[in-house]
């Protein structure tokens, strides 16, 4: 399994950790399929990092690359509850995972951080630009919260689909995905107020993991806990535990319910941490170890591969079977963005305009 | 008799058009045309827009088509780019076109390059409108020429109307185009009168126009300083100084129009571009830079430069004068031109 055989601390340490909300997910239904599905998705976004780091540092993908090991269970327990190829997804520059789980095929993410021709981008856009039409990407934003407005103006579009042009199946909703250090940005409340506003169908995900780059959550922002801030909207606010894949799945369910019944936006704020550094080029010195390791052994894989058990919904062999499978698809991945072909410097000027 | 004069001034009514009213024709037209074309913007709805370009529209359209806004122009920019991915035709209506500055990450980093960063996944038909240029003693932060600094950024179209006439067919055509357009009107052309035809007309967007045909000089200019351009032709007749200058609106500003712009130079072997910007950096300063790389055996003289001054547009009217370019100016330039011994 990759998930790791430690034991789980729930006793709050004492260098402040905020206590955990707690989401009851105890008599939330859960097939055995469903639960595979998330735990493969789970894995899949690890693993596909673990071989990025190990790509990057053998000189094969270039630029800032930044890895989202230890908060997959929010890309995970988001996109998961959304209709695939129909909601749309908006990311920021750390966006394999939530390319993964949008459906973009690993083949295509990982042929983009090579900068080949067969990326999801086509080579032009790589790490930070992860970007599919077909599987409603709405992109990888490397410009910290520009990814909201955007996002906000795709669930405008399904309001307009529904209201100006009187289509009823018009009931996209918009998951748009940031950190805790993009709350702190303009375009976060002037979204959050339009969004209420105008009810529109959309879940504005934080996905805080209490840094941003070396600026320590509690050092940037006069309210930490971020999810209050939707109150003064008049907008629902909810905070879950970031690491538990089926609470963010279930308030990710109720947000999504509320936003096609008309009921407006959803602000979540999961409470979650990166494994790594803040990209690869970061040495990670700043964050103290005991802080680390608290982190470290709320691993949401852990935890899941746990109740998976617990639930008699997979045996530690069935899970072991998925790690394999994966770690194939991964394999394949690489070898398919190694053999592909750069892109034609002969079309070095096209995609500048709709008609090249 | 009497009956014929009245239908004449029926007529007239009918086609003299006011250029505010150019352009709320062409928003109505498309948006009629077809329903995934919205406006939104500070005001556009209930007020009517700050130069009522889209005057009562909302009644017609309803309040999503016609979308008032809160004051927030770099979320607002970005909405409209998320709108315009999704499969919408947003028009955002720049109050003034300074307040954009505020939306400079989305137009730069979104609209003008998600295309090409996404590798063709998605396209932006997209057009940012509104006033721009340097009004009457409005003051240095209501008085910018963004076309400048906007004009580095891949993936944008720009242009500039300047009559009645291409403001309607301009506008209808940026609206049917699937990229990002920066249209540029002035704030001081608003009022302007024109004749309209009564038929549905379109203006490519990236045709100069040939104000004046001539063969002494080409004169470059765009927006209101074609005006003055013309201005400086009446003084031109009036002192009987006799110059046939050519005159060129540029229309389009990303890309120029080179073809026209050649043709003309291969005639006269002379040029003057006359712009509202300030120098440094300024419209010309590229358009010269082009006309060197590409024309520069055809020049019999250096390109002669009439831009604004490198300053913050003062709030005194004579300070104001003397900051943007006069038709003397324009004048003088051609005087020198045609004075060379070549
Ligand atoms: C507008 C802007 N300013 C600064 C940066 C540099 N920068 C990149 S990531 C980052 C921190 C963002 O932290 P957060 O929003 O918490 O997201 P996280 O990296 O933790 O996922 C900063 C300052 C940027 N990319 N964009
Ligand atoms: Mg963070």
């Amino acid at each position: 399994m990759v998930a790791q055989n430690t034991t789980e601390n729930q006793s709050l340490p004492e260098f402040g950790e905020r206590s955990l909300p707690h989401v009851d997910t105890s008599s939330m239904q859960l097939s055995k399929e469903e639960g595979l599905m998330l735990y493969e998705d789970m894995v899949l976004g690890r693993l596909f990092e673990d071989k990025c780091a190990e790509m990057y540092y053998r000189g094969k993908m270039f630029g800032f690359v930044h890895l989202y090991n230890g908060q997959e269970a929010v890309s995970t327990g988001v996109i998961k509850a959304m209709r695939p190829d129909e909601d749309f997804v908006s990311s920021t520059y750390r966006d394999h995972v939530h390319a993964l789980s949008s459906g973009v095929p690993a083949r295509e993410v990982m042929a983009e951080l090579f900068g080949k021709e067969t990326g999801c981008s086509k080579g032009r856009g790589g790490s930070m630009h992860m970007f599919s039409a077909q599987h409603h990407l709405l992109g990888g934003y490397a410009f910290v919260a520009e990814g909201i407005p955007v996002a906000t103006g795709a669930a405008f579009q399904s309001k307009y689909r529904r209201e100006a042009l009187g289509d009823e199946r018009a009931d996209q909703v918009t998951a748009c995905f940031f950190g805790d250090g993009a709350s702190n940005n303009g375009q976060f409340f002037e979204c959050l107020n339009m969004a209420a506003l105008w009810k529109l169908p959309i879940l504005y995900v934080v996905e805080n993991n209490k840094w941003a780059i070396g600026m320590a959550h509690d050092r940037a922002t006069s309210q930490p806990e971020i999810y209050k801030k939707a109150s003064v909207f008049g907008m629902t606010g909810v905070e879950v535990d970031g690491m538990d894949v089926l609470a963010v799945r279930k308030v990710a369910q109720e947000a999504i319910e509320r936003a096609r019944a008309g009921e407006g936006p959803t602000l979540i704020e999961a409470l979650t941490y990166r494994f790594r550094g803040h990209s690869l080029a970061d040495p990670d010195e700043l964050r103290a170890e005991e802080e680390k390791e608290f982190w470290l052994s709320r691993d949401p894989l852990t935890r899941f591969a746990r109740t998976l058990q617990e639930r008699n919904l997979a045996t530690p062999e069935e899970l072991k079977e998925i790690d394999n499978k994966i770690q194939g698809v991964i394999d394949d991945a690489m070898t398919f963005a190694e053999e592909s072909p750069e892109p034609d410097p002969q079309e070095l000027h096209r995609y500048i305009f709709a008609e090249d | 008799m009497i009956g014929s004069h009245l239908l004449y001034l029926v007529w007239l009514r009918m086609a003299e058009t006011l250029f505010f009213n150019a352009l709320r024709e062409a928003t109505d037209e498309e948006m009629g045309r077809d329903d995934t074309v919205f406006v939104l913007g500070e005001d556009v709805g209930h007020y009517g827009g700050s130069y009522k370009v889209t005057k009562d529209l909302y009644k017609k359209y309803g309040e999503l088509r016609v979308l008032d806004t809160p004051i927030a122009e770099n979320s607002f920019s970005g909405m409209a780019i998320g709108a315009a991915m999704t499969g919408l035709r947003p028009i955002i209506e720049g109050m003034n076109m300074g307040f954009l500055l505020l939306a400079f990450n989305q137009i730069a980093n979104n609209a003008g390059m998600l295309r090409y960063t996404s590798g063709g996944n998605f396209k932006i038909p997209l057009v940012i409108r509104g006033p721009g240029g340097v009004g009457r003693q409005l003051g240095a932060e209501h008085s910018q020429r963004l076309e400048a600094y906007f004009h580095a950024v891949p993936g944008l179209k720009i242009v500039t109307c300047s009559t009645p006439y291409n403001a309607k067919g301009l506008l209808k055509a940026a609206i049917r185009d699937d990229n990002p357009v920066l249209f540029f009107e002035h704030v001081l052309l608003y009022n302007l009168k024109e004749d309209l035809p009564d038929h549905e007309y379109i203006c490519p967007l990236d045709q100069a126009e040939i104000v004046r045909p001539g063969k002494d000089v080409t004169i470059l200019t765009y927006s209101r300083m074609r005006h003055h351009c013309l201005q400086a032709m009446k003084l031109v007749e009036k002192h009987g100084l006799g110059y046939d200058p050519e005159i060129i609106d540029l229309i389009s500003l990303k890309p120029f129009d080179m073809e026209t712009i050649a043709a003309s130079v291969r005639k006269t072997h002379r040029v003057i571009i006359v712009e509202e910007c300030m120098k440094t950096g300024g419209i010309a300063a590229e358009l010269l830079s082009l006309i060197n790389d590409q024309l520069f055996d055809e020049l019999d003289a250096p390109v002669i430069r009439l831009s604004s001054q490198d300053i913050p547009t003062p709030y005194n009217g004579k300070l104001e004068n003397l900051t943007i370019i006069q038709p003397s100016q324009i004048v003088e330039a051609m005087e020198q031109l045609m004075t060379l011994q070549v």
